[in-house]
């Protein structure tokens, strides 16, 4: 069984995000770049279907600029087995659109079984990927999955919905996005590290995709970043002293004429 | 010259720190209460290769270049000492002799069991009598009947009870001193080989400590490590490779003392303000910083001239540990300080680290050791000589 685990390289969730001059994108300076966390439980899946089988590969690819090699080295140590980079400077400025395009146009180029991604990209959360993915291939997905199971060329899975679990089943190919509780993902291991090295990590640009540089990148984005802000800072809490009684109607009065919840 | 990691030393660092965050840090409490090496956590440290980073890839180990070591046991001991102290003896006094001096047959026997975790190991070097004087040891073995017999009582042995290969030098006569001495491989189901008492210990209670006694102890002649009266030089060897992980032990340690001095001072008040908004406090907080990366630099330099291949880099490794673990005491003592009551209550792990911190300027050579070890070299290289 050939898998696919398409991940993002983001900012590690505990960074303070600081807004760059431009006032539209993040200020990467001095941050710490991580494979986003959705997308470990993708990959965490995808070697687990491996080790069960004991058969297939699995294949770990992200669009990004040269940074995001590091990502893919992390998934090869943890044990993905070959990884491909889409870097092209026509690549720049994709969206969701141009992403899921350029790996769709990645992916398509070998046999492929299962393609596994992240439900979300921990900072963009657009969640849009996967589904786009699925469309481009036309091949069915099943997105936010918390249980899979896999049998005789389907896929038994299992998503969490209000106040129930929905159980999807499909046929393969197809895609699935991963949610937190998926698996717990595993620790990589120095041994894992020292056999990534000598793993093939390749490289794709524009050209050995096929794509026209139209479709992909900046120049195809159908939306844009026009202005980022940080939230308002949380104001400071009020305690309310007093005998319970007296609390109590304050707190209601507060709540009903300032706050205005209630 | 360029003060950065490589990608595979930041890819080690952050999957070591994660391992320790992750694994020790929610039971590390528990453990130094308990005061007994948690035994569960030894596959944890197999899998993720811990136990195998001074031993060959065609035995199952990582054979990781010095610096990323150093980084490994840093990150260890900045959540356990305990843990970093195991891992640190299993590699360095262990698996390192085994790999570097051994026999095909010896590596073939030994070594992927050590980097499986199936077995630890540990070193005997150290008697009730004779420490920092190494070659007064009075451990004895001699030959007979295609075995060597082994007399003595060894003590301060990381690893006793817990482990199961021991490195124990012995002399054929004590008057030959340093001259006499051999290295055996001993595993404890040897016959006439004991564990006697554990230590009860201020720091690192979670770390085995205990005797070694052989009565008699059977020791088949294919079990000798190196050539035979070539003990001493090969525990000392090894022991300048252990000093840079004793001092990224240390350096590990006071990372962590100043991470939570610094979160306590911007969190606690007094006279209406974070303490650290004080000069007073923040001055400790610099001294703290900057002496933490002045250890860390001398231990990756000593770190870096063994793979470079430099053989005699004794000074080196000497300076790192003398500064590393006399550094970790003050910023520990400090840490304390910046806290407070509150530092020394229990409530608060920062009198661990205070604790822990203590053993790194005794074991492994004394910092008198290191000093002397440093001023011979000194004195006996020129200007044109000397290492850089």
């Amino acid at each position: 069984m050939e898998l696919v685990v398409c991940i993002k390289q983001v900012p590690d969730t505990e960074t303070r995000i600081k807004i760059a001059a431009d006032g539209k994108s993040i200020d990467i300076t001095g941050i710490n770049w991580v494979v986003s966390p959705y997308d470990e439980n993708a990959l965490e899946e995808a070697l687990r279907i491996r080790e069960t089988k004991g058969e297939g590969g699995v294949a770990v690819m992200t669009l990004g600029p040269e940074r995001a090699a590091s990502a893919l080295r992390s998934c090869l140590a943890l044990g993905a087995d070959r990884a491909v980079h889409l870097q092209d400077p026509a690549l720049e400025g994709s969206d969701s659109l141009g992403t899921a395009r350029a790996l769709a146009a990645a992916i398509r180029r070998s046999r492929f079984d299962l393609v596994l991604v992240g439900q979300q990209g921990v900072g963009t959360d657009n969640s849009q990927v996967g589904p786009m993915l699925a469309e481009l291939l036309d091949i069915p997905h099943v997105n936010v999955v918390t249980k899979l199971e896999i049998a005789n060329g389907k896929i038994r899975a299992h998503r969490q919905i209000e106040g129930a679990v929905e159980v999807v089943e499909c046929p393969l190919p197809a895609v699935v996005t991963a949610q937190k509780g998926l698996n717990e993902p595993r620790y990589a291991s120095l041994k894992g590290i020292m056999a990534a090295k000598k793993k093939p990590l390749e490289r794709l640009g524009l050209q050995d995709l096929g794509l026209d540089a139209a479709d992909v990148g900046a120049a195809g984005a159908r939306n844009r970043w026009t202005r980022l802000e940080l939230p308002p800072a949380r104001q400071a809490g009020k305690i309310l002293d007093g005998e319970p009684e007296e609390s109590t109607a304050e707190l209601v009065r507060l709540l009903r004429d300032e706050a205005k919840v209630i | 010259m360029d003060f950065s990691f490589s990608q595979d030393e930041r890819m080690i660092r952050d999957m070591v720190r994660d391992f320790a965050d992750g694994v020790l840090r929610p039971q590390v409490q528990e453990w130094e209460r308990r005061g007994e090496f948690p035994l569960e956590l030894i596959p944890r440290l197999a899998e993720a290769g811990l136990l195998g980073m001074s031993i060959p890839e065609a035995y199952e180990g990582s054979n990781l270049r010095t610096p990323s070591y150093c980084l490994a046991i840093e990150e260890l001991a900045r959540v356990s000492a305990s843990a970093a102290v195991t891992v640190s003896v299993t590699n360095s006094v262990c698996g390192y002799p085994i790999s570097r001096f051994g026999t095909a047959s010896q590596k073939d026997k030994y070594l992927k069991r050590l980097a499986r975790g199936q077995i630890l190991g540990g070193f005997c070097l150290t008697e009730p009598g004779a420490g920092s004087d190494a070659a007064g040891i009075v451990t004895g073995y001699r030959r007979a009947a295609g075995k060597f017999i082994l007399n003595g009582l060894k003590s301060w042995v990381t690893n006793a009870k817990i482990g199961s290969l021991f490195i124990v030098m012995a002399t054929r006569d004590r008057r030959e001193r340093g001259a006499g001495i051999s290295a055996f491989l001993v595993e404890s189901s040897f016959p006439g080989f004991s564990f006697g008492r554990l230590e009860d210990k201020l720091g690192l209670r979670s770390s085995a400590t205990g005797e070694v006694r052989l009565d008699d102890c059977e020791v088949p002649v294919e079990n000798l490590l190196g050539e035979e009266g070539k003990g001493l030089a090969i525990a000392l060897h090894c022991l300048t490779v252990g000093r840079v992980g004793i001092a990224s032990q240390a350096i590990g340690i006071a990372r962590e003392a100043f991470e939570v001095a610094r979160k306590y001072a911007r969190e606690r008040m007094a006279f209406g303000r974070p303490i650290a908004s004080f000069q007073g406090i923040q001055f400790q907080l610099a001294d703290m910083a900057t002496e933490i990366d002045a250890a860390r630099w001398l231990t990756l330099r000593a770190a870096s001239m063994r793979d470079r291949g430099i053989i005699d880099f004794s000074k080196e490794s000497s300076m790192a540990k003398l500064f590393a673990s006399e550094m970790a005491n003050r910023v520990t003592y400090r840490a304390i300080q910046i806290h407070g009551a509150y530092g020394y209550s229990k409530e608060y792990p920062v009198e661990r680290y205070f604790r822990d911190a203590r053993v790194t300027t005794i074991y492994e050579g004394s910092s008198e050791i290191q000093r002397l070890v440093i001023a011979r070299q000194l004195l006996a290289e020129t200007r044109s000589n000397a290492a850089d």
